[in-house]
């Protein structure tokens, strides 16, 4: 594991109306981590994701990824750069194959110019038929090979998360965000899932940040765990310090809990 | 049998074929079905008494423009959910266009009655390629200004865009003669049913068409019509199944997924209504090739942008065999019904019934989005 920070976020300031959701938020992720983000609910740790992404454009505050500034471009631009995120709520496009939602994703796709549709479709065909073979290999991969012509929205909530890692695997991102992947996910679903995102980060070196409730897969999985409350990040440590710190405690169960910790 | 009954037969053969072998699963069956609809259609007009061929050849025409304006509008919605509802906004001006460049300037007494911007006397394929060209650049700025609304707010400029467009045509005289009809507009290869023959062509193929006279010209426009339609079809069908057609599904299933995937949605979703847009405007360059005079008047978004909607709905949105389906299905049922209503209703209700087409109309498309939502031909399923 290296020392150098892969993204960091400078006093992000995001404000809905009169309710701000992220309060002068600073922290940083480290190459080849897999970094946890926790907090209560409404805590603003997605809209956070949506700032780095893109999908919201900060009040104040820079986002930097790979040394370069990258705040407020928008999503598609920020994915050119080697971030990609998956959604809360799995965001599969529904009418398309399982295998077609992979093969969108790729970059510099000669056959998304009409030009080449129209008049070279012999080059396009050779690079869709590449692209097509490292969509059926990232299939193999998270196990969706048996539903690879499937309608992505016929799948189940458990396996649209994968469709959606499996999405961020044909980009060969540097980085990749996950909002909650183990929601709605059974114990043996969990475990593939957990499976393969240490597998990519230690044997693809793509670091994952990424935004979790169920505190088991959070402890197993995440180091460095950050913790954010109201806005601004609150504490930052390894699980078992993270465990320890009272004021996280007190942020998740409110302070009548104080007591029941000191003891 | 004579020269313009084997033209015309031959040409429904293909027409027929081609629609039905959008039915069937598999390669044979489509393949059966596409035997079984040449045969019923050719066999129909090889033998059907000429004044039944005369009366299915017209709706036949204006079925296959009506076509290409379903696919125009199946690019913009049915892969990329763009709500447009100023079809006939781009029509207009794709008739508008394609006449100034076929017809000549008027002179003598006709230009004291006759204004138009220009008159370039060129051949129709100048015409048509104008047209889509000219839509084009009015789509792009349109498309800049819009297209980042969301679907219910598009919808919503584009109908205040046409019908301002549409007031443009009415009231620049300076134009295409304003408030006036434009008359003259040159008929597409007529110099085919001339005698002699047009001068470019090669003398066996001169004495090959010595037979047809000026009566055979509808033979004529439905060959350019059939065959413009597929060709269009091809055309789009071509980049529907490619990476482009890709993104803009899934841009049409979620933008913002879209965008995080890495696809300039903004980008893709110009070029899609452009490109609609462009097919629009050669529809209403092969409408100039079937009458000789146009109108504001006629570009009414009664019969060519709801009627389009209701074509692409019942047909299938998403996919291009059902709005060419739908088009077809529906004209049909639209000249039907003028039949029934001659057969069926007392004549002091005649006037009425102009209406009660359009309710009809109406009430088919709740029908559709009631209880079949995804058309006659739904989208089909992995075609990237």
């Amino acid at each position: 594991m290296s020392n150098e920070v892969l993204l960091e976020v400078r006093d992000l300031v995001k404000d809905f109306g009169g309710l701000r959701a992220v309060n002068k938020c600073s922290l940083s992720v480290k190459r080849g981590t897999i970094t946890g983000l926790i907090g209560p609910n409404g805590a603003g740790k997605t809209t956070l994701f949506n700032l780095i992404t893109g999908f919201y454009k900060p009040d104040s505050g820079r986002v930097i990824f790979r040394g370069e500034d990258i705040t407020g471009l928008p999503p598609h631009r920020v994915f050119h750069k080697g971030l990609c995120r998956t959604f809360q709520i799995p965001r599969e496009f529904k009418q398309m194959t399982v295998l077609e939602n992979l093969m969108l994703v790729p970059a510099g796709q000669r056959g998304e110019n009409l030009f080449y549709s129209w008049f070279l479709p012999r080059l396009v065909r050779l690079q869709e038929a590449e692209i097509r073979e490292k969509a059926l290999a990232v299939l193999e991969f998270v196990n969706l090979i048996h539903l690879k012509d499937e309608y992505a929205g016929n799948l189940s909530g458990g396996q649209k998360k994968l469709l959606e890692l499996a999405r961020t695997l044909m980009a060969d991102p540097e980085m990749v965000l996950l909002d909650e992947p183990g929601a709605g996910i059974n114990p043996t679903l969990m475990k593939q899932l957990v499976a393969n995102i240490e597998r990519l980060c230690y044997e693809r070196g793509i670091t994952f940040f990424l935004i979790e409730h169920d505190m088991n897969l959070v402890m197993n999985l995440c180091n460095p765990v950050i913790v954010m409350s109201n806005g601004e990040k609150l504490a930052e440590g390894t699980p078992q310090e993270i465990q320890r710190d009272k004021r996280v405690l007190e942020a998740y169960l409110g302070s009548q809990y104080r007591a029941v910790m000191t003891e | 049998m004579e020269l313009m009954r084997l033209i015309v037969a031959v040409t429904f053969g293909v027409l027929g074929g081609w629609l039905f072998s959008f039915f069937g699963r598999s390669v044979p069956t489509r393949l059966g079905s596409a035997i079984v609809g040449a045969l019923l259609m050719g066999v129909t007009m090889g033998f059907a008494p000429r004044e039944w061929m005369a009366y299915l050849l017209t709706p036949t025409i204006t079925a296959c423009m009506y076509a290409i304006l379903t696919l125009g509008l199946n690019i913009q919605w049915g892969l990329t959910g763009l709500f447009n509802i100023g079809v006939a906004a781009f029509f207009a001006v794709g008739a508008f266009t394609s006449a100034l460049i076929t017809k000549p300037m008027p002179t003598g007494l006709a230009a004291e009655y006759i204004k138009q911007l220009f008159g370039l006397n060129l051949p129709f394929l100048a015409g048509a390629l104008g047209a889509a060209a000219i839509c084009a650049v009015i789509a792009l700025p349109i498309g800049l200004l819009t297209l980042r609304l969301r679907e219910d707010y598009l919808a919503i400029a584009t109908i205040g865009i046409a019908e301002s467009l549409k007031l443009v045509f009415q009231n620049e005289r300076w134009l295409a003669n304003g408030p006036q009809p434009l008359p003259g507009i040159p008929k597409p290869l007529i110099c085919l049913v001339d005698d002699p023959p047009c001068a470019w062509l090669p003398g066996f193929v001169k004495e090959l068409l010595a037979p047809l006279d000026s009566r055979d010209y509808s033979a004529i426009l439905l060959v350019l019509l059939v065959l413009s339609l597929m060709g269009i079809f091809w055309l789009l069908q071509r980049v529907t199944q490619s990476p482009w057609g890709r993104v803009l599904r899934a841009i049409r299933e979620d933008e913002g997924a879209a965008a995080m995937c890495g696809k300039n949605v903004f980008a893709f979703k110009l070029q899609a209504f452009v490109l609609g847009a462009c097919v629009m405007g050669v529809g209403g360059a092969l409408f100039t090739a079937s009458v000789s005079t146009i109108d504001f008047g006629l570009f009414h978004p009664m019969n060519y942008t709801f009627m389009i909607w209701v074509m692409l709905m019942a047909g299938g949105s998403g996919n291009h065999k059902g709005a060419v389906f739908g088009a077809f299905a529906i004209w049909a049922i639209w000249t039907g019904t003028t039949f029934l209503s001659d057969a069926l209703v007392p004549f002091q209700f005649k006037t009425q019934v102009f209406y009660v087409r359009y309710l009809l109309v109406g009430v088919l498309l709740i029908a559709i989005l009631l209880f079949r939502p995804q058309g006659i031909l739904p989208e089909e399923k992995g075609q990237s």
